[in-house]
């Protein structure tokens, strides 16, 4: 087992949730080989009993995990975000179908990934985890974030899908404020009027960032850790959609199904309200380093002011 | 309900029900799959009738054996059992894949009583039941966890995964059933990807197995009973005729998936009589 990062990984905060839940006997942890990339192997560590190794066999490890879930178990299964996809059926059908609970965690999502190339960088497991009835999709930003939705996982009343990040980024939250995350509210991060910057993930920070150059330049906006995709905190859009002049949606993803296409949906039949989407262009990734890869595909600190700017009037 | 020990006439007589059944079911929904239901339902009177611990008016009980029909869409053989123990009435029967209706076109345990896995997707049910085996040990539960699945169905990569994982794990509390029709959706399973000789195949994954006429109530009672007392996980492979019991359903890949029209229905009651 390689040593857990000192904080800041996605990834490590769901590892150290599993172990915060572990003394409730329902939780179940299930692995495809890969628990020392999703960090269940913290778990499996001090729990081997509870631990289910099904090797290299995504669509078998979801049917187990519906299988216990139908027994009464609370079943966290994990793998790497795209392999999780290899199983989008058995989810779909054998997990989420007949209304069973069990929690899937996909490491390693998006471009961010970095070096291992574009075999593992998921850019539309948001999206298509998005379509299924009964599934909740959650992408935290940071690695305190991640242990508290996935802590909350523990009595949720239905299936999901929760995406965490390979690589640390700057903490978002502080052990106090995180506690006051839920699952499908937004997180109001930052307050402004003009505009409404929604991010996910590991590009939360860089809205944050993208935020307070702005501020310099007189333009103030409210920025927002959307952590959960679905169900979309509607609520916190409207109330946005009514005061800012446009929202800017960021995540290290697909612009084709994720988080812009969600607010998108909401909006644009309740409260229509100009929306410009920065994510991954309907494109591959390659090899090279996390920060890198961000920028050849345009998820910076600039394009985001760059967005923000031709929506606002001053 | 504690398995009790029915005979095997008796047995026979409660399969010649079930078959009745499923082509009145199959007839008056105007579609679904006879032959694989046919070919299913000796071996589900078997496991019905002598080995599944279950209790009608508890039927969520958490110490119920599972049984886990993979291959769901021989749907109607299950609701023909389950009419036959008291899950279901005549008047579900009747909505067979109707709108609304308890009894869906391929089993789902969301919908019916007495069901336990939503099938309809092969390929899915040893993994589910792996799900609950496991769950039996972690509880200490006596409970046994039964799967059929159709040998057409072991075309998928995911049975495999399964069988392995089943082994890894010694659960001997896991039983499978296979129904060798040898007949799947579009054509004989030779032709359209011959699974070969699934006894060893299965074997040389760990399990114990074995082979027997899955029409023969004595060897299929007999074969349960083995599987129980089996020290690995186990499966039967039992050999069946597709349609078995209305003469030009039988080995006719034509009535996979197609309901009998009014003449047919009524040739498949007078031989069934």
């Amino acid at each position: 087992m390689s040593a857990p990062s000192s904080g800041g990984a996605s990834r490590d905060g769901y590892g150290q949730a599993l172990l915060n839940i572990a003394d409730d006997p329902r939780v179940v942890v299930i692995e495809a080989d890969l628990g020392k990339s999703t960090k269940s192997c913290l778990f499996r560590e001090k729990y081997p009993d509870r631990t289910v190794s099904l090797g290299i066999a995504e669509q078998n490890m979801v049917l187990v995990a519906a299988g216990l879930a139908s027994c009464g178990k609370v079943p966290f299964a994990s793998t790497f975000a795209i392999f999780t996809e290899r199983a989008f059926e058995q989810v779909r059908n054998g997990l989420a179908r007949p209304g069973l609970v069990a929690h899937i965690c996909g490491s390693h999502g998006g471009i961010h990934t970095g070096t291992d190339g574009s075999s593992a960088q998921s850019i539309e497991d948001l999206a298509v985890y998005r379509t299924i009835p009964n599934m909740t999709v959650i992408h935290p930003s940071d690695d305190l974030s991640a242990t508290e939705l996935t802590e909350q996982l523990l009595d949720y009343h239905e299936s999901s899908y929760t995406r965490t990040a390979r690589n640390k980024t700057p903490r978002i939250y502080t052990e106090n404020s995180v506690k006051s995350l839920r699952i499908g509210k937004g997180s109001i991060l930052s307050e402004g009027e003009d505009v409404a910057i929604i991010a996910i993930g590991v590009m939360v920070h860089k809205a944050q960032q993208a935020a307070e150059n702005l501020r310099k330049e007189g333009i103030n906006a409210t920025v927002i850790d959307m952590h959960t995709i679905k169900p979309i905190d509607t609520e916190l859009l409207d109330e946005l959609a009514k005061k800012v002049q446009g929202i800017v949606t960021v995540e290290d993803h697909s612009i084709i199904g994720g988080l812009g296409s969600a607010v998108s949906e909401y909006l644009s039949e309740n409260e229509p309200t100009r929306v410009v989407k920065i994510g991954v262009n309907d494109r591959f990734g390659e090899s090279g380093g996390s920060e890198e890869l961000l920028e050849l595909v345009g998820l910076t600190i600039e394009s985001i002011e760059s967005a923000v700017r031709s929506i606002v009037k001053l | 309900m504690e398995a009790s020990n029915p005979s095997i006439e008796s047995l026979e007589q409660t399969a010649i029900e079930c078959r009745k059944s499923i082509i009145q079911m199959i007839h008056k929904a105007g579609a679904g799959h006879p032959g694989g239901s046919l070919s299913a339902i000796d071996i589900l009177v078997a496991l019905y009738g002598t080995q599944l611990n279950f209790d009608v008016s508890d039927r969520k009980s958490p110490t119920r054996d599972r049984f886990i029909m993979s291959k769901g869409h021989a749907s109607p053989a299950v609701y023909s059992i389950l009419h036959q123990h008291g899950f279901l009435q005549q008047s579900d029967l009747d909505g067979f894949r109707t709108l609304g209706s308890v009894c869906q076109g391929h089993v789902d345990m969301k919908w019916t009583n007495g069901v336990d896995f939503s099938a309809g997707s092969l390929g899915m049910g040893l993994s589910f039941g792996i799900g609950t085996a496991l769950a039996a040990r972690l509880d200490n539960h006596p409970y046994q966890t039964w799967v059929m699945l159709g040998d057409g169905e072991t075309q998928e990569g995911q049975i495999w995964e399964a069988m392995m994982a089943a082994n890894y794990h010694e659960l001997n509390n896991l039983h499978v059933i296979v129904d060798r029709n040898r007949i799947q959706n579009d054509d004989f399973v030779n032709v359209q990807m011959e699974v070969g000789d699934l006894a060893s195949k299965i074997k040389s994954f760990g399990w114990e197995v074995k082979e027997i006429d899955g029409h023969n109530m004595q060897e299929i009672v007999e074969a349960l009973q083995w599987s129980i007392n089996s020290t690995s996980p186990s499966a039967i492979v039992a050999h069946t005729v597709k349609g078995k019991g209305v003469s030009f359903m039988e080995d006719n890949p034509s009535f996979h998936g197609k309901a009998p029209n009014d003449s047919e229905l009524e040739q498949a009651l007078e031989e069934l009589s």
